[in-house]
């Protein structure tokens, strides 16, 4: 099978963060001064397990950020030239296409054997019978659903999770042996050595998310587990393909807004003078119109644009994520201030100290006292925020999707997802399941984040008190 | 501090019309007025005589920034930009869209939005700080520690959760009150109840979380350990030193809101069907008449500075050592 990479300008984005993160770990760990407070978040119960929710999602939202078109089979030698087909797709879609591929006529509930909506089937005999058709896939194996469909469920459920069990000691079992002989001690040793660490907890979280995975996975490959929508899509899929997005928007707006916040705030706080005074009233300007009222207008003129030039995108999948990289931008622009406020007040406080003074005093170009003296101390503020900012973004994108000034409603994300089921919870009888589904995706997604966070706060800022922190 | 004061009220001047300059921009730069008046007389095949005369009408027969047809200041003054923007400096709006009166429109629609924002505000400010305190007061025990995780969970859930589920909860399920909507009068406590409710409730985790860090803060510094060492009880300690002081920040981070609640809750009044400042900037977004948003953008900006300068303000009241000069 053939095929064309597409890289979206989401996915270039996304990638170059990557290759930032990856550069700078490699940096950081080669400095023991800056790994320091690494080890501190390693130390950390909370914020390693969170991370290791959070590196799930991460791995998911790399998978689906790796986009490419399939070569169609007809055709193809027609003229020498391969035809693409249109869809755009992810190796994460490859992954799951039978959760992509296997869509039922509606509405069908979570494990559910039966259709939502009665239907009117005929019998052989000429008769017209009002009954819940079975569902295409989901529980398409069993005969007899009456008496066999809560036994199948549970016996799936419980193989999935003893496999995800057994799976779990045995990847715990390895990480342990391999890191104790790389430390060239027993295995008992090296635990032990790590008593009061947060190992246990990381190890014990991995197992219980391997044991959960390997169940949804155990039952999705014969039901919908999280039911199907409107048009008989599994909403499991449509929640997993959501997790990219919200990646996106938490990150890429910080690597947006990061430049501008991070040069103009420390420019107003060194060089002051009317340095200082062009740039706070840029940022007093930007921050003093109401945020949700500049991207609505922002993201509304956006669609206009888009509009009036379609001949600009060659397919709709380039378009929805050019909306959406454009909604990471306005998102920047109305965030970044507080960021920049922060960083200028630090820059202030910075200049004054005795180290950058004698710098000055040596003659040190001011370009070289920025780079080499204040940002590597202000960094400690630029990650927290970074990380606390992640959050409130995630959670700003479904709002800002359900009002109609968020992504285009063809992207898959949380915010399309509940706008889509806003009218569900009306129905009789009551169709939860997809909203369920959302909040609840979102939830672990945001409270890792927060919880993360919180780990990252207290291992970076400095005003926190560490006597017990000594070794 | 009146000096102070003239200097902070001139500063608001240029920095309005660097908002106003933006949202000029922001709508002018890919909508020209002809699609505007495209938009809103609303056919396929529009003339350009009536497209002129919707502009003429309106105003936007001008050039957008720069005259160079006008002579004098007239090459600055005599454009859409100027005409529309000067008049906004004495809160004259104009006319929407739809040809009402701006300013009639906002000086109606502010009671419903304050009639939601005040209660959510002030009976928000109050439980969370009762929230934070009691948290401050079991510093350390168990009963902290549920209380940050509590919150940690509390923040993480989604807006859109609050309002579907308790709209589902109180409205749908024991039919207490009313889905949406909004009346006037005294009947209007029915409908208010279940959007301040879910106000209150969404803005626990966050703003607990805030103040009990301030007030941890606080009780940490030289005099509460005096104080301590005196001789007083925890919660005197607690309530005559430390909330007395944290306080201070409490409060002025408080003022910088107070003026932005006449804008109301764009979210909350969208979901529940109230006629507010928030549902009228939403509608106006989506039909864009530049005329409104421009307006809401304007006035919120203003009502940002007012509170900027009432922070100030309001540092000197409860901080004699703060002077403004």
């Amino acid at each position: 099978m053939s095929f064309k990479p597409v890289i979206l300008w989401t996915d270039a984005m996304i990638f170059l963060l990557l290759a930032v993160a990856i550069a700078g770990a490699w940096w950081i760990t080669r400095k023991p001064h800056l790994l320091l407070p690494w080890q501190r978040l390693s130390r950390s119960r909370a914020g390693m397990v969170s991370l290791l929710v959070l590196s799930l999602f991460i791995v998911i939202g790399l998978l689906d950020s790796l986009h490419f078109r399939v070569a169609l089979p007809e055709n193809n030698n027609a003229n020498g030239q391969t035809v693409y087909a249109a869809e755009v797709l992810s190796v994460f879609d490859i992954l799951v296409s039978d959760l992509r591929s296997q869509t039922e006529k509606t509405y069908s509930a979570p494990l559910a054997v039966y259709l939502y909506a009665k239907e009117s089937t005929e019998t052989p005999d000429g008769k017209i019978l009002r009954e819940y058709p079975r569902l295409q896939y989901g529980g398409a194996h069993l005969t007899d659903p009456l008496h066999e469909h809560v036994r199948d469920v549970i016996k799936r459920s419980l193989s999935g999770v003893l496999a995800g069990l057994l799976a779990g000691i045995l990847l715990a079992w390895l990480i342990v042996a391999v890191a104790a002989s790389r430390s060239r001690m027993s295995a008992r040793a090296w635990v032990q050595a790590r008593q009061g660490t947060s190992l246990n907890a990381a190890l014990g979280a991995m197992i219980l998310i391997l044991m959960l995975a390997a169940m949804t996975l155990n039952l999705a490959g014969a039901y919908h587990v999280l039911g199907t929508d409107k048009v008989g899509q599994d909403v499991l899929y449509l929640s997993l393909k959501s997790i990219r997005t919200g990646l996106v928007i938490g990150t890429v707006t910080t690597l947006v807004m990061l430049p501008f916040a991070l040069l103009l705030g420390i420019a107003a706080g060194y060089f002051r003078g009317w340095v200082d005074d062009v740039i706070q009233y840029f940022y007093t300007v930007l921050s003093s119109i109401p945020g949700v009222l500049l991207i609505a207008a922002a993201v509304l003129m956006m669609q206009v644009t888009i509009e009036k030039h379609a001949g600009w995108f060659s397919s709709s999948a380039e378009r929805a994520d050019l909306r959406l990289l454009f909604l990471c931008l306005i998102l920047g622009v109305t965030s970044w201030t507080s960021l920049c406020r922060l960083l200028r007040g630090e820059a202030l406080k910075l200049r004054e100290l005795e180290y950058i003074q004698a710098a000055q005093a040596f003659g040190v170009s001011s370009l070289r006292i920025l780079t080499r003296h204040i940002i590597p101390n202000v960094m400690h503020i630029v990650l927290i925020t970074v990380v606390m900012d992640f959050s409130s973004l995630v959670l700003a994108e479904a709002v800002l999707s359900y009002v109609g000034v968020g992504v285009d409603p063809s992207t898959n994300s949380f915010g399309t997802l509940i706008n889509n089921a806003r009218l569900e919870m009306g129905r009789e009888p009551m169709v939860w399941w997809t909203l369920a589904a959302a909040f609840s995706f979102m939830l672990v997604l945001v409270l890792a984040a927060n919880l993360f966070a919180d780990a990252v706060r207290d291992a970076f800022d400095p005003r926190l008190n560490r006597t017990g922190d000594a070794k | 501090m009146i000096a102070y004061l003239i200097r902070r009220i001139l500063y608001a001047i240029p920095i309005l019309v660097g908002v106003n300059l933006l949202t000029f921009a922001l709508f002018f730069v890919i909508n020209t007025p002809d699609d505007m008046a495209r938009l809103q007389l609303g056919m396929k095949r529009v003339t350009q005589e009536s497209i002129d005369k919707w502009k003429q009408q309106r105003g936007y027969d001008k050039p957008l920034l720069f005259n160079s047809q006008a002579s004098g200041t007239n090459k600055l003054t005599d454009t859409i930009f100027f005409r529309k923007s000067a008049s906004m400096f004495v809160f004259d709006f104009g006319y929407s869209d739809d040809g009402r009166s701006i300013s009639r429109e906002i000086l109606t629609r502010m009671w419903p939005s304050l009639s939601i924002a005040l209660p959510t505000f002030v009976v928000g400010l109050l439980l969370y700080v009762t929230f934070a305190l009691l948290m401050t007061l079991f510093r350390g025990t168990l009963l902290d520690m549920a209380g940050v995780t509590l919150c940690v969970f509390l923040m993480s859930i989604s807006a859109l959760f609050y309002i579907i589920g308790g709209q589902f909860l109180v409205s749908k399920m024991w039919h207490w009150v009313p889905i949406s909507g909004y009346a006037g009068g005294m009947d209007s406590l029915r409908f208010i109840v279940l959007p301040v409710l879910i106000g209150i409730v969404s803005g626990i985790g966050s703003s607990s979380r805030w103040y009990r860090t301030i007030f941890l803060e606080e009780a940490g510094r030289d005099y509460v350990r005096t104080a301590r060492a005196k001789g007083l009880s925890e919660l005197r300690v607690l309530f005559r030193h430390v909330l007395k002081n944290a306080m201070i920040p409490i409060l002025t981070g408080v003022v910088a809101v107070i003026p932005l609640l006449f804008m109301g809750s764009l979210l909350t009044e969208s979901f529940f069907s109230i006629p507010g400042l928030g549902s009228y900037t939403i509608d106006a977004i989506q039909a864009q008449d530049f005329g409104v948003v421009r307006a809401m953008v304007f006035l919120g900006s203003a009502l940002y500075i007012v509170g900027l300068i009432l922070t100030d303000i309001s540092y000197t009241v409860v901080d004699p050592r703060v002077r403004l000069q």
